[in-house]
């Protein structure tokens, strides 16, 4: 057996892992801002579907995948416009309408998709790997963390930037406020609703980009309900998280590694069923969600509407 | 000056009634308009609902449709009542649909089918109310979200029954993974004069139960106590935790009661990775149904009728069955939408909140006006 763990096999583990990581992280970050700013999203799984679709199209008829990206990106904010219109400006129910949009997100899409590409082979095929000088020759992380393509890195520099916003800027602090103590940012001569607005924007574009980055990068293809819950599993992680994006980061790798575990048994020599291998992340998650309980904390005025004046 | 508040039940019910029905037609003429746009035809796709739905011998088919259906209904709203979102309903179902189609080849083979078909009910009901144990306790004990907790289990809860289905429950007699097939002398009797089974009237009988406990009696009250409030339902001496693990209980039983009712009525064996994902086009139901499961029933019916002819008739207009749940969700957003609209003109307020209109409109107005606003 452990001649099995040649420097080949780690590296594809190592791969294997941050590829499945990546969009989880992506969705979880965009997740921590909305929520940060008071805003609970539970239709993300939609949201996601909706970016993977619209990113899957534009890179099969344009052929770039970064205008994919950014199409993902579109399609997370026009998908979240549902949440903006009726729960933070209207604020009507967010369970019920989170639910429609992933609803809505799922039906459409595979509706969408079985019509138009069916017929037709929809791989993407792969994305030209940008080697770090240097970085990228030692042997095995090498190949597998410091070749990745640009995207990847793009998207790593973006939610490092956000994370910084997030906790050291103005912007942040007016968002987190909006989900602390909303009547407090009005006082300071805040906009309680356009904070809130943009928040939410943000957090589409990232929730989108989580799917495109699925259905461009890590599996190359889209297929009806790719994304199989990891919506869901980002709005665990965001509990967990209690709003530090690096802990964002951290526990969706370790998702990545509980995805890639099954496979990486089966080249060992171990042979899991597919459904068990389907079932780990979300054990994980649960003996997460118990094991941490205590401290799952989300923000006070979080899925409350505000209104001025009102207690 | 009238007051508003006061208001006949001959006004409260017609105001109910268009609140519910509007969102539903609204959902369809979207529905219909998203048809136009992608090149199939909406009267072909409603024309088909139709003929498959109801016409001939159809309507019996979406009668035993409804049979599920409606126990999904009643076990969502015990806990929607309690304000707990149990959204974990499909593998609830799957639960016990696994149990009538594992449990029941074998359980037929030693006992009477009455007593085993009343076997394979309280088992299906006692492991659908075990599996909800997580969520409720941690939801009692430590508020974590149990929409989220609920779902996570549903998710595992596929897995397990799939793992089942080409594990100990494979029949072995075929090579694709299914559960061997409960003869037909053995399934749930049909409606004399009909193919409907009986299991719809279970169904209504539990509608009808579920709607006299909750609307009369101390335990309904209780129920509504606690959703209204947990603090104020802790502070008149309610066991807010015994609350949450009963009725979570109670729901995912009845869900899962639904799955079994389904296979030993309508199916007879189960294939792996069947999922009909029935509580996701009740739940709004349900909601536009306002938690009474009485009037939950014309609204399954509906969708009932929608589904099965549904079905066919959107492969006949070229379109997947999924499109049910675009259909499905616009009805969520509408319901929304209108519950708002009706709320703000019953109240005489302006339809944009307070906090909108400073926002949007803002740029707009004059500097001198900005001032007092």
């Amino acid at each position: 057996m452990s001649d099995m763990l040649t420097a080949a096999f780690v590296t594809v583990f190592i791969a294997t892992v941050i590829s499945q990581a990546m969009p989880l992280m992506l969705a979880a970050v965009g997740e921590t801002i909305g929520e940060q700013a008071g805003v609970l999203n539970l239709g993300i799984e939609g949201v996601m579907l909706i970016g993977a679709y619209t990113g899957f199209v534009v890179t099969l008829t344009t052929g770039d995948f970064w205008i994919g990206m950014l199409a993902g990106a579109v399609g997370g904010i026009v998908a979240n416009l549902a949440m903006l219109v009726l729960n933070v400006w209207l604020g009507l129910n967010q369970i019920v309408i989170g639910l429609a949009v992933t609803l809505i997100g799922e039906g459409i899409t595979s509706v969408l998709y079985l019509q138009n590409y069916t017929t037709s082979p929809t791989s993407l095929g792969a994305q030209p790997k940008l080697a770090i000088p240097g970085l990228g020759d030692i042997p095995v992380i090498g190949p597998s963390l410091f070749q990745q393509s640009g995207i990847f890195w793009v998207c790593i520099i973006l939610i490092l930037g956000l994370a910084f916003g997030l906790a050291r800027t103005n912007w942040g602090l007016s968002t987190r406020s909006a989900g602390q103590k909303p009547s407090s940012l009005d006082a300071a001569g805040g906009n309680v609703m356009r904070t809130r607005s943009i928040a939410v924007l943000l957090s589409g574009a990232l929730v989108g980009l989580g799917g495109a980055y699925l259905a461009l990068l890590t599996t190359a293809t889209f297929s009806p309900m790719l994304t199989n819950g990891l919506g869901f599993i980002a709005i665990v992680i965001t509990m967990l998280s209690r709003g530090r994006i690096l802990v964002v980061m951290i526990t969706s790798l370790v998702y990545g590694l509980a995805v890639a575990i099954g496979p990486a048994l089966q080249v060992i020599g171990f042979t899991v069923p597919a459904d068990i291998i389907k079932m780990l992340p979300f054990i994980i998650v649960i003996v997460m969600l118990i094991v941490f309980a205590r401290s799952s904390v989300v923000p006070p005025a979080l899925g409350t509407p505000y209104t001025r004046g009102a207690r | 000056m009238t007051i508003p508040n006061e208001t006949t039940t001959a006004q409260r019910f017609a105001t109910g009634f268009v609140r519910s029905v509007v969102p539903v037609l609204l959902a369809l003429i979207v529905a219909g308009l998203i048809m136009l746009a992608m090149g199939s035809s909406p009267l072909d796709f409603f024309a088909g609902v139709w003929k498959y739905g109801i016409t001939g011998t159809n309507w019996q088919r979406s009668l035993s449709l409804m049979a599920p259906l409606v126990i999904v209904a009643v076990g969502l709203i015990v806990a929607f009542r309690g304000q707990l979102w149990n959204l974990g309903y499909n593998g609830q179902y799957l639960l016990g649909a696994v149990v009538a189609s594992g449990l029941g080849p074998i359980l037929y083979g030693v006992m009477p089918a009455f007593l085993a078909t009343i076997v394979v009910f309280i088992v299906a009901v006692l492991v659908g109310a075990v599996w909800s144990l997580i969520p409720a306790i941690l939801k009692a004990r430590y508020g974590t979200n149990e929409i989220i907790t609920s779902l996570v289990m549903s998710f595992i809860a596929v897995g397990v029954v799939n793992l089942l289905i080409k594990g100990v429950f494979k029949d072995p007699g075929t090579s694709t993974p299914q559960t061997a097939v409960i003869s037909d002398d053995d399934l749930l009797p049909y409606i004399p004069g009909t193919e409907i089974h009986i299991g719809f009237i279970i169904a209504i009988v539990l509608a009808v139960v579920a709607q006299y406990v909750l609307s009369r009696t101390s335990f309904g009250l209780r129920v509504d106590i606690f959703g209204a409030s947990p603090k104020a339902a802790r502070h008149v001496g309610l066991n807010s935790t015994w609350m949450v693990i009963l009725l979570f209980a109670l729901s995912s039983g009845l869900i899962a009661l639904a799955g079994s009712v389904d296979i030993l009525g309508q199916f007879a064996y189960q294939r792996a990775d069947w999922d009909p994902r029935y509580g996701d086009a009740v739940m709004p139901l349900v909601f536009l149904a306002r938690f009474r499961p009485v009037a939950a029933i014309p609204f399954v019916a509906f969708y009932a009728v929608l589904a099965t002819g549904g079905t066919l008739a959107a492969q006949q207009a070229g379109l997947n069955v999924d499109f049910l749940l675009v259909i499905v969700g616009l009805i969520l957003l509408f319901m929304t939408v209108t519950e708002y609209i009706g709320e703000r003109r019953r109240l005489g307020q302006s339809y944009l909140p307070p906090g909108l209109r400073r926002t949007v409109l803002q740029p707009f107005r004059k500097a001198t006006e900005r001032t007092s606003a």
